[in-house]
C-alpha cells in the first residue's frame, strides 16, 4: 500500500471490563483509497471506528489520523479533527426533529458563518449527489430505510470530509438499495478525494467496490488484501465468510452443555 | 457464602449509586459549563420553551380552573361555618399562590414535559443521534442538554402563574358566579390579602426552583437512560417519580424557609 497513509494504527488494544474487544490492531488506511473493515457482529469493528473518531481510548497503542495521535487531543483538538471527519450510522440516525434539508444544513450552520441562501444551495447540491434533492421538505420519519441512508450519507459529506467512515452502510437494505449506496459511497470518495473506511459484514456488495480489505476475527486481523485476494484466499475463515458456508472455522452452534444431558435423555 | 453476597450486592448498589450521583451532578455542571449557546442562539431555547411551555398550556389551565373551583367550592362550605364567606377571595388566590400554584403546575409539568423530554433523549442516544451529533464535533450537551434546560427552567414559573390565575378565575366562577359570594369583598378581600413580595414572589422563586429541578432530572435520566426499549420506558417513569418526590421535598423546605417564622 502507498507510503502516504492518512489513517495509521498501532498496536491498538481496547479491553472494556476486563474482556479484549482489540488485541494488537496495525492497520493502514492510505489516502484516496477505499478500505472494508470485514468480520462477524461483535467481532469489534464498531469500536476500532469509535478510535478512529476518538469517541474511545485504547488501553494500548494508538490511532493517528493526519499526523495526530488522535486520544493525546485535547477536546478542542479532537473536535477541529471531527469536522474533517464524517460518518455515517448504521441505520442513519438522522435527527427525527428536523426536516431533511435541515439535518443536511445542520453541520454547516454549526461550523460556518455561510449565509443561509448559500447554505440552500449547498444543501440541494449534497441531495442532488445522493439523488434525493425532491425530499428536503420531508420529516426523517417519511423516508424509506434506503433513501434514510442516502439522506444520512449527504450529511456525512455535508463538509467535504477528508476521511468518510461507514458503519454498517448496507445493513437492512433492499438489493436496489444496496447497490445505490455501495456506488454512492465508491463514487462520493473519488469525486471528494477523500478515503473511506467501510466496516461491514456484506461481502459481496463491498467487494465490489473497496480497494482493500482488513479481515477482524475475536480482535485481531486474520486476513487483509485486496478484493481479488480475499475471493482467492484459502484462510478457512475467509472462505467461510465469502461463500457463506454454514459450517467452518465459525461453528454453527453456539457453545453449549452436553446435548442428551440438556433433553434428560437415559443412556 | 449469602452473607458475602449479599455485603456484595449492597457494596456494588452504593458504589453503582454513588457513580450515579457523581455523574448527575457532573453532567448538571457541563449542563450549567455549555449554557452559552443557549442564550447566544436564543433561537434554541425558544423552540424547546414551545415544546415544554406552549404544549403544556391546555393541561395546565385546565386543572388550574378545575382546583380553583373546587376550592372555591371547600372554601365556601369552610367558611360560611364562621359566617366569614367573604374572605373567600383571599383564601383561594393564597392557596394558589402560595402552594397549590408552584406544587400542581411542577407536578403536571413534571409528567407532561419531564416524561416526554426523557423519553426523546432517551431515544435519540438510542438512535445514535446523540452520538452522531457528537462525532459531528457539536457538543450534545450545548445543542440539545442546555436549551431544554433553560426552556424548562423559564416556562415552569409562568406556567405556575397561569394555574394560580386560573385558579382564581374558577373560585370566582363557583364562589361568585354560582353561589352568589359578593363579588366586591371577594376581590377586595383577595387584593388586601396577597402582599406581593411575600406571597407572589415567594411562589415564583418555588416555582422556579421546582423547573430547575424537573428540568434537570428529566434530562439527566434521558441523558443516561440504557439506549433500549426498557431502558427508556424506565427511565421515563423514574423521571416522574423522582421529579414529583423532588417537588414535594423542596416545597416542604422551602415552604419552612419563606413562611416558616411566622
Amino acid at each position: 500500500m502507498s507510503l502516504q497513509p492518512l489513517v495509521e494504527i498501532r498496536d491498538l488494544n481496547f479491553a472494556y471490563d476486563n474482556r479484549a474487544i482489540l488485541k494488537g490492531i496495525n492497520m493502514s488506511f492510505p489516502k484516496g483509497k477505499l478500505i472494508a473493515i470485514m468480520g462477524l457482529s461483535g467481532c469489534g469493528k464498531t469500536t476500532l471506528l469509535r478510535h478512529i473518531g476518538g469517541v474511545l481510548k485504547p488501553t494500548r497503542g494508538y490511532v493517528k489520523v493526519d499526523g495526530k495521535v488522535i486520544h493525546e487531543l485535547d477536546q478542542e483538538g479532537l473536535y477541529a479533527m471531527r469536522r474533517k471527519m464524517g460518518m455515517l450510522f448504521q441505520f442513519g440516525a438522522l435527527f427525527t426533529d428536523m426536516s431533511v434539508f435541515d439535518n443536511v444544513a445542520f453541520q454547516m450552520r454549526e461550523h460556518t458563518d455561510l449565509p443561509e441562501d448559500i447554505i440552500h444551495d449547498l444543501v440541494l447540491m449534497k441531495l442532488h449527489a445522493v439523488g434525493l434533492r425532491g425530499t428536503h421538505n420531508l420529516m426523517p420519519a417519511e423516508l424509506s430505510g434506503g433513501m434514510a441512508r442516502r439522506v444520512a450519507l449527504a450529511r456525512t459529506v455535508a463538509l467535504d470530509p477528508m476521511l468518510i467512515m461507514y458503519d454498517e452502510p448496507f445493513a437492512g437494505l433492499d438489493p436496489i438499495s444496496l447497490s445505490v449506496v455501495g456506488n454512492l459511497i465508491r463514487q462520493l470518495n473519488d469525486a471528494l478525494g477523500a478515503t473511506s473506511i467501510v466496516v461491514t459484514h456484506d461481502i459481496q456488495e463491498s467487494l465490489k467496490i473497496v480497494d482493500y480489505v482488513y479481515f477482524i476475527s475475536d480482535g485481531a486481523i486474520i486476513a487483509e488484501g485486496t478484493a481479488d485476494e480475499i475471493r482467492a484466499s484459502e484462510v478457512p475463515f475467509v472462505r467461510q465468510f465469502v461463500h457463506g458456508e454454514i459450517d467452518g472455522p465459525i461453528p454453527f452452534h453456539y457453545p453449549g452443555g452436553n446435548y442428551s444431558q440438556d433433553l434428560r435423555l437415559r443412556a | 457464602m449469602s452473607i458475602v453476597n449479599s455485603l456484595r450486592t449492597i457494596g456494588h448498589r452504593t458504589v453503582n449509586a454513588v457513580w450515579r450521583i457523581g455523574f448527575a451532578a457532573r453532567f448538571f455542571a457541563m449542563t450549567l459549563f455549555y449554557s452559552g449557546a443557549s442564550f447566544r442562539r436564543f433561537r434554541l431555547t425558544i423552540k424547546e420553551m414551545f415544546f415544554s411551555g406552549v404544549m403544556s398550556l391546555i393541561i395546565i389551565l385546565v386543572a388550574g380552573m378545575f382546583v380553583g373551583m373546587v376550592l372555591g367550592l371547600q372554601g365556601y362550605e369552610t367558611l360560611k361555618r364562621y359566617g366569614s364567606e367573604s374572605a373567600l377571595g383571599s383564601l383561594v388566590a393564597l392557596s394558589l399562590v402560595r402552594e397549590l400554584g408552584p406544587v400542581l403546575a411542577a407536578l403536571l409539568f413534571a409528567s407532561r414535559a419531564g416524561s416526554a423530554m426523557t423519553a426523546e433523549i432517551g431515544l435519540m442516544k438510542a438512535t445514535e443521534q446523540i452520538a452522531a451529533m457528537e462525532l459531528m464535533a457539536v457538543n450534545p450537551i450545548a445543542r440539545v442538554v442546555a436549551p431544554r434546560f433553560w426552556a424548562g427552567v423559564f416556562s415552569m414559573p409562568l406556567l405556575a402563574a397561569l394555574f394560580s390565575a386560573m385558579g382564581v378565575l374558577g373560585g370566582y366562577v363557583v364562589g361568585v358566579v354560582l353561589i352568589g359570594v359578593d363579588e366586591g369583598s371577594f376581590w377586595s378581600q383577595m387584593q388586601g390579602a396577597v402582599d406581593f413580595r411575600h406571597d407572589v414572589m415567594n411562589g415564583v422563586i418555588k416555582s422556579f426552583v421546582f423547573g430547575l429541578a424537573v428540568t434537570a432530572i428529566s434530562l439527566f435520566e434521558g441523558y443516561d437512560a440504557p439506549p433500549t426499549a426498557e431502558g427508556v420506558s424506565g427511565a421515563t417513569t423514574r423521571t416522574v417519580v423522582e421529579s414529583s418526590l423532588a417537588i414535594l421535598i423542596l416545597d416542604f423546605i422551602l415552604t419552612a424557609l419563606m413562611f416558616g417564622s411566622n
